[in-house]
């Protein structure tokens, strides 16, 4: 792994009881500079410097391939998980580097969540644990607060309604759009701050894809949201920025409708008109 | 040019030599299954005969088993102990090493080291089982004796620990395959909660692999079960109904190899008794399968 972090940054801290005060509306929550990444010998990101603003959702879009998903993963350090995978640059989660020596990633996880291209609740559980599983997994949950747990975090995924009669139920047991909603739940019921999403919809039918994508519009009052997608339409009707990569270079970052009324680049208009991609 | 034989749909004849090739593999296949009711035919119709002059209720009300003594009784439960008690010896040996072996191999080993360590580890299960009784006689039993000096020299205990060793690579092996065959995704999700790499692997790989590594249990133990060899060499041969893994035991399987071995004349009641055993263990055997599919049932997630 290597890492270009430097020494005089402060150390890393753990969830503070007054980090909602830091996270003022549109303040910047991740800050990536010069991040590079590679699969062994092939360089996916290439120079992407980012700045991503609290409580807001920005979406990431560009061809398959162009490094889109690799940036999420660096961002919750989830992409070292992959033999031969490192990474360079800077990533700061509210001035803190996360790939500074001292931080643990398995605490830096618990504050930036992920949402999976495919539903994957785990199998030998029940509605009710998977939602769960994130605490029993890393802490001690007390008996007493589970169930409000539960239906907090399924409400906020929009999925109470529909599963509080069969809470016992195996997650599997659910229909992909729900499967979806159970994992955004899952990731919620930790308490994140911020909530990476890699392409959410992209196994989900119309009418599930709508349902997250109404979910987002809520959920953005009180997470930073990142949403990687494939799907330009969808990152429109959600994002508040968006940011196109090509080729693991970061081509434009801008509100998302200025992004797709005038884009600055020629290549994110080629490729938004659809002449690529 | 296209070819007129290819461009016809109509269906080429059937060739005498490929009727033929499909009637020998039917006859292949149908010698399996006609093996094996031959066998069961053979073992229930001795076994009725057993039962016309021994009754049920002494099969399995009597404690003794003695029916080559001028004394007969015949109660099954001194042997069927036997079996258990090396059984659960030889599993509580082999279900933690072989279950950490395979956490190691699949979680933590490098691809260099796994493809070393294995087949390596496989090995041990195909050492024939005639080794691990000398050795559990002549190297293992003085062994322990040192230990437990009240060990005798043929006891439950060795034979036990022998069988163990040899049916750790089948819960290694296939414990490992299920393990491997948990998706990527449901690690990736644990991690992403924030769980540590021993915490994705015990609460979430694990149960999930359950039911593999319940099959693979289950199939350790059908094979400790049935194993004939280790047993009939360092486990003595006194049927006998007792916990204790120290004193000399006699298995269902090592009192089949006295009775086959010794004088008996076929056609008496004493020949007759093997085959009451052997149907027993047949019975033991299809129970424990049946329980490992109830219970893969019951812990199946979708995968492993």
């Amino acid at each position: 792994m290597m890492l270009s972090a430097t020494t005089d940054r402060p150390p890393y801290r753990t969830a503070s009881p007054d980090r909602d005060m830091e996270t003022t509306a549109n303040g910047i929550k991740i800050r990536a500079r010069e991040v590079h990444a590679w699969y062994g010998d092939n360089q996916v990101l290439r120079d992407i410097t980012m700045d991503i603003e609290a409580q807001r959702v920005t979406a990431i879009i560009g061809p398959s391939g162009c490094g889109k998903s690799t940036f999420i993963r660096c961002l919750n350090r989830m992409h070292e998980m992959i033999t031969g995978a490192r990474v360079e640059g800077s990533i700061e989660l509210e001035g803190q580097d996360v790939y500074a020596h001292e931080v643990d990633p398995v605490l830096l996880r618990r504050r930036v969540g992920m949402v999976f291209q495919k539903p994957n609740p785990f199998p030998t559980m029940s509605i009710r644990d998977n939602v769960l599983a994130g605490l029993r997994l890393t802490r001690s949950e007390r008996r007493s607060q589970g169930d409000a747990i539960v239906e907090t975090a399924l409400r906020q995924a929009a999925l109470w309604e529909e599963v509080q009669d069969k809470l016992d139920a195996r997650g599997l047991s659910l229909s992909g759009g729900q499967q979806q909603r159970l994992c955004i739940a899952r990731a919620l019921a930790v308490e994140p701050e911020v909530l990476l999403m890699d392409e959410p919809c992209s196994s989900l039918d119309p009418i599930a894809t709508a349902r997250i994508e109404d979910l987002l519009h809520d959920l953005c009052e009180r997470y930073t949201i990142v949403i990687v997608t494939h799907n330009m339409q969808q990152a429109a009707r959600v994002s508040q920025r968006t940011a196109f990569l090509l080729h693991g270079e970061l081509v434009e970052l801008a509100d998302t409708n200025a992004l797709f009324t005038s884009p600055a680049d020629s290549r994110t208009e080629d490729y938004i008109t659809g002449k690529f991609g | 040019m296209v070819d007129p034989s290819r461009s016809s749909l109509i269906r080429a004849r059937t060739t005498t030599g490929e009727r033929l090739t499909e009637r020998l593999l039917l006859a292949c296949g149908l010698l399996s299954v006609l093996t094996t009711a031959a066998i069961v035919g053979v073992l229930l119709l001795e076994t009725l005969e057993f039962f016309s002059e021994v009754s049920l209720a002494q099969f399995f009300g009597d404690t003794q088993w003695t029916p080559l003594f001028a004394d007969k009784h015949f109660g099954i439960w001194p042997l069927v102990a036997g079996t258990l008690l090396t059984s659960a010896i030889a599993i509580a040996v082999a279900l933690p090493f072989g279950l950490l072996a395979a956490v190691y191999l699949a979680e933590f080993a490098r691809p260099g080291v796994r493809r070393v360590l294995k087949p390596t580890l496989e090995l041990l299960a195909g050492v024939p089982t005639i080794v691990y009784g000398y050795f559990a006689l002549v190297a293992l039993t003085p062994l322990l004796q040192r230990l437990i000096p009240e060990l005798a020299g043929f006891n439950a205990l060795s034979p036990g620990l022998a069988m163990g060793i040899m049916i750790i690579p089948m819960i290694s092996s296939l414990s490992e395959d299920a393990i491997h065959a948990v998706p990527r995704t449901l690690r990736e999700a644990a991690y992403a909660l924030g769980a540590s790499r021993l915490q994705t692997i015990f609460r979430i790989v694990l149960p999930t692999a359950m039911s593999g590594i319940a099959a693979s249990v289950v199939l350790a133990v059908s094979r400790a079960v049935g194993e004939t060899m280790i047993v009939a060499i360092a486990a003595g041969q006194q049927p006998r109904l007792t916990a204790d893994p120290r004193v000399p035991v006699e298995t269902m399987t090592a009192y089949i190899v006295q009775v086959g071995l010794g004088d008996t004349p076929t056609g008496t009641l004493e020949y007759r008794t093997i085959f009451a055993v052997g149907a027993a263990l047949f019975l033991m055997t299809f129970v424990i399968n049946l329980a490992s599919q109830r219970l893969a049932r019951r812990f199946r997630g979708a995968y492993g």
